[in-house]
């Protein structure tokens, strides 16, 4: 990464341009390079040529609006930064915007004080991405990060999101002091969280009164985890798999989520030109993966024409069954329930699954 | 006013998700509807041709379905099957609301 960053500025208005690039190429200690556009295509022209490390999109101009740049950006360029700028107040379209993974949604600043909190912001913005956060590094495992911030001495909260789950690892002065995952906490929430095989990662500010809950030192953390990994990857169930993917991990997990709440049947297919394909409960999961695959596309690709931002879940309801889709990291799910079962229970167990799914 | 209008920039309306429901009949019609006149027929027949597509593919892997429910980060799409038709309703969903419901908004979605 380049040592000044660099902002992209999208608005219509030419004064507001102007008057953005000097405050924030001046006033932010960062001293970044600010470039502007006003226009969607001369944005988009200018991130295919160049690279920033944030864009600030106002939503309303001509031509190309800035919910369908957000669009583009966001999928083109997952690393960039983005943060909306507009006079809009509108709940629906701060929504969207986050829907579609923004990082902040600002309205434009009315006075000093509200200028003073938006420059702030993208400082802050800006300085975690020049601290080297870990977001989109794929060559680094959770284990060598830790090791890291622990030989460092470093204090700080590392923020692990894995799909729909998050995690949180409390370090202080090089040691391990506390883990928090979904549904459960200490130790056990640190091997929970190592279970993940990929995600983002960020470094937030020390918490240094946090409760220390792990007395374990951070080298017997990391043996005692890969142990742990090691056994679960072990105990292997005879459930079915075909294709080139990895039948131990998926069996032992499709069996686990087969105890769950009502779950009759559960498909995950990967991604890829021979995706790999594991199933619990069914005899021919041929027609149910045609149809899941077909419904997902079908769905995330009129996501991507409403600007409704991501395609979370797909529940259809039949006279035999309920059945649930849904995109799962780099995998597809579709898991069947009675047809008696409440959407509220579905709900549920549709959230543990995942979680479950993704760790 | 009128001329103060000539001289303001022209802006494309950025569009709203919409509120309401259509029905759409076997051939992917819009038949009825209650949406704003400024959403565009275009999306709503390209809504109905997705929903229509999956009930058909359904059916094909022999799983006959009678209502799907979509739930994306910002809105929110029901359709139930109407003889090989279907009704669709369409909810946009607020900030940090997605797939929590009130038990009054359930009993209808």
């Amino acid at each position: 990464m380049s040592a000044q960053p660099k902002i992209l500025l999208l608005d219509d208005d030419q004064d507001f341009l102007d008057l953005y690039r000097e405050m924030l190429s001046k006033h932010l200690s960062s001293l970044p390079e600010v470039r502007t556009a006003s226009s969607g295509p001369r944005a988009l022209a200018l991130l295919e040529s160049e690279t920033f490390t944030l864009m600030i999109v106002d939503l309303h101009m001509p031509k190309m609006d800035g919910l369908q740049v957000l669009s583009i950006a966001r999928r083109k360029y997952p690393q960039l930064r983005l943060v909306v700028l507009t006079s809009i107040r509108d709940e629906q379209f701060r929504a969207r915007a986050y829907g579609m993974g923004v990082d902040q949604y600002w309205i434009k600043p009315e006075s000093d004080q509200e200028m003073g909190l938006f420059m702030e912001s993208i400082e802050s913005l800006l300085n975690r991405e020049a601290q080297g956060g870990f977001r989109g590094v794929q060559s680094k495992s959770l284990v060598d990060i830790i090791q890291l911030e622990c030989l460092s001495q470093s204090s700080s909260v590392l923020k692990i999101t894995n799909g729909v789950v998050e995690g949180k690892i409390w370090i202080q002065n090089g040691e391990v002091i506390h883990a928090e995952a979904p549904e459960c906490s200490a130790e056990p929430a640190f091997q929970r969280i190592l279970s993940w095989k990929a995600g983002n990662f960020e470094t937030m500010p020390a918490e240094p009164n946090r409760e220390r809950t792990i007395f374990t030192s951070y080298q017997g953390l990391l043996l005692n985890t890969a142990q742990a990994l090691d056994e679960a990857a072990s105990q292997i169930l005879p459930i079915e798999s075909t294709g080139n993917g990895s039948p131990a991990n998926a069996a032992t997990l499709l069996a686990e989520l087969s105890q769950l709440n009502g779950v009759e049947f559960v498909l995950a297919v990967g991604s890829g030109e021979n995706p790999s394909q594991d199933f619990w409960g069914l005899e021919n999961p041929k027609p149910m993966s045609d149809w899941m695959r077909e419904t997902l596309e079908n769905f995330q690709s009129l996501g991507d024409r409403l600007q409704a931002g991501q395609l979370q879940q797909v529940v259809g309801t039949g006279p035999q069954r309920k059945v649930a889709l849904a995109p799962c990291a780099k995998s597809r799910l579709c898991v069947g329930f009675p047809p008696t079962l409440s959407a509220e229970q579905l709900r549920d167990t549709m959230k543990s699954i995942l979680t479950k799914w993704v760790s | 006013m009128g001329l103060l209008s000539f001289f303001s920039k022209s802006r494309s309306r950025l569009m709203r998700l919409p509120s309401g429901s259509f029905t759409l009949d076997r051939e992917g019609r819009v038949m009825t509807s209650t949406l704003p006149q400024s959403f565009p027929e275009s999306q709503m027949c390209a809504i109905g041709e997705k929903v229509l597509a999956s009930f058909r593919a359904a059916q094909r892997a022999q799983m006959p379905l009678s209502e799907i429910i979509v739930h994306y980060a910002a809105l929110k799409l029901l359709a139930r099957e109407l003889r090989g038709g279907a009704i669709i309703f369409l909810v946009p969903q607020a900030f940090n609301q997605n797939l929590k419901r009130s038990p009054t908004n359930s009993r209808h979605l």
